[in-house]
């Protein structure tokens, strides 16, 4: 293999790369000068257009981690479980960007940064610290199958308690801040529900090009995984003939 | 099905009861921290007693990441999981049978807790059958999470770091759950303490069900 040859972009790639940087720019102009202010929140209201996007797709991630774990143990086909560790890496990216626009857009609308009695917020997070666990797990390394199983349980138990979080912080609560989902409430202007519909695509696009190219890395490094024993078999091989060579001649 | 639990359990059991492990450290490692919250929070009564509930279970969660890394101690030592797998044991036997050792040792120091939040943090009792009832569940459904997690963590080599950041978040809702309904059952808080074992319930049902499943192959695995 010629060094530089292998990369993770295509043509395919390429136009949805160019897509994404066309949409953000789009999204930048319509939701920085295109939207109205909010009457309550004033500019704050701007936050939605990224965070929003970015707590859906969390969600997003952390289902296709569940089902791209459940069919490694179904299946133990390496493609699913490839799936499911670019699925929960980029889940944990957006995880993030949503509880940090989440808080910095908390702080001039609700006056404080983090609230205890937002169930989401908190659900989100607890949510954050168990991807950020599942990805410890893969990074402390070990046998490939049996780390793929060990991050496939976790990634099933993370999928499947965050229903029983959600629902244990929200009685826990019971006072939620948090306002009803802005797409469905109808009191978002018109300009302000399109600009956030074009956040959610563009992203989900971002989503998606992120996704083929952390796919196409850990193909690839599972493809040097396996050339890097193969190598070192023929290596060894070699030094065995050499040596049973030796013996014979001697 | 049942003997092969009562098998592992009693393994277990026996091994914790020649080893003393819980009894000289784990016990005292509990009430070193009921302590410590006391200094933490300056010894302050009124604050002591609205934060009983949940110092006992932020205790308990302690207890339990330590109780399950010595559980799964026992296994990884002289290559006793083999040892395990080739006794033609199922491994969901394992599983509940390793969960219920987990949990009675875990249930012994909250009965020693109990007192201790009595005497250090003037609690009372006030519904003894809820009280009673929290312990079990909640030390059931964390068991069931440990021990998964545990077996999960085992064949990691940086294990005793990544068990408590893979188990605790997990078990969040029982920290908010128990700590809800030990605020009924010790009269700190007017909840209605019943609904809240009844989360309990489900999050233990839930997870002791995919530890069941999950737990054969990763003990074939790891």
């Amino acid at each position: 293999m010629s060094a530089g040859a292998v990369k993770t972009g295509s043509r395919t790639t390429r136009l949805l790369g160019f897509a994404v940087l066309v949409g953000v720019l789009a999204l930048i102009l319509l939701g920085f000068f295109g939207a109205p202010e909010d009457d309550e929140q004033r500019d704050a209201v701007r936050m939605i257009f990224v965070h929003v996007p970015s707590a859906f797709l969390t969600y997003t991630a952390l289902v296709i981690t569940a089902v791209g774990s459940a069919m490694w143990l179904w299946k133990r086909s390496r493609w699913w479980d490839i799936v499911a560790h670019s699925a929960a890496e980029i889940g944990v990216i957006f995880c993030g960007l949503t509880l940090f626009t989440g808080s910095i857009w908390g702080r001039p609308t609700w006056n404080t940064y983090w609230d205890w009695g937002d169930v989401r917020l908190v659900t989100t997070l607890i949510l954050f610290l168990m991807l950020v666990g599942c990805l410890a797990l893969r990074s402390a390394g070990g046998d490939e199958d049996a780390v793929a199983t060990r991050a496939a349980v976790v990634g099933l138990l993370a999928a499947v308690n965050v229903p029983i979080i959600n629902r244990s912080v929200e009685w826990w609560s019971n006072r939620t801040l948090h306002q009803k989902s802005s797409l469905t409430d109808g009191n978002l202007e018109d300009l302000t529900l399109f600009t956030l519909v074009v956040g959610i695509v563009v992203w989900a696009l971002f989503f998606v090009w992120a996704m083929i190219h952390r796919f196409r890395i850990g193909w690839l490094e599972r493809q040097l995984r396996a050339i890097d024993l193969e190598t070192a078999l023929v290596q060894r091989r070699a030094e065995a003939s050499t040596e049973s060579a030796g013996e014979t001649s001697q | 099905m049942f003997a092969d639990i009562w098998l592992v359990i009693n393994k277990d059991i026996r091994i914790e009861w020649r080893s003393r492990v819980t009894l000289s450290q784990v016990v005292p490692f509990a009430l070193t921290v009921l302590v410590l919250f006391g200094f933490a929070l300056d010894a302050n009564r009124e604050v002591l007693a609205a934060a009983t509930s949940g110092l006992f279970w932020l205790t308990v969660l302690f207890v339990a990441v330590v109780a399950v890394q010595r559980s799964t101690a026992i296994e990884t030592a002289d290559g006793a999981r083999r040892a395990l797998l080739l006794a033609g044991i199922e491994p969901s036997s394992v599983f509940v049978g390793k969960a219920l050792a987990v949990a009675a040792q875990i249930l012994g120091v909250e009965v020693l807790m109990v007192g201790g939040v009595l005497v250090f943090y003037d609690a009372t009792v006030e519904s003894l059958p809820l009280l009673l009832a929290t312990c079990a569940v909640a030390t059931l459904a964390i068991a069931a999470s440990g021990t998964l997690l545990g077996a999960l963590a085992a064949g990691v080599r940086a294990r005793e770091t990544v068990l408590p950041i893979l188990l605790l978040p997990v078990l969040a809702p029982v920290l908010i759950a128990a700590s809800r309904a030990f605020d009924d059952a010790l009269g700190v808080v007017a909840v209605d303490g019943w609904a809240w074992l009844g989360l309990l319930a489900g999050f233990g049902a839930v997870n002791a069900l995919l530890g069941a499943l999950a737990y054969g192959p990763l003990l074939e695995e790891t």
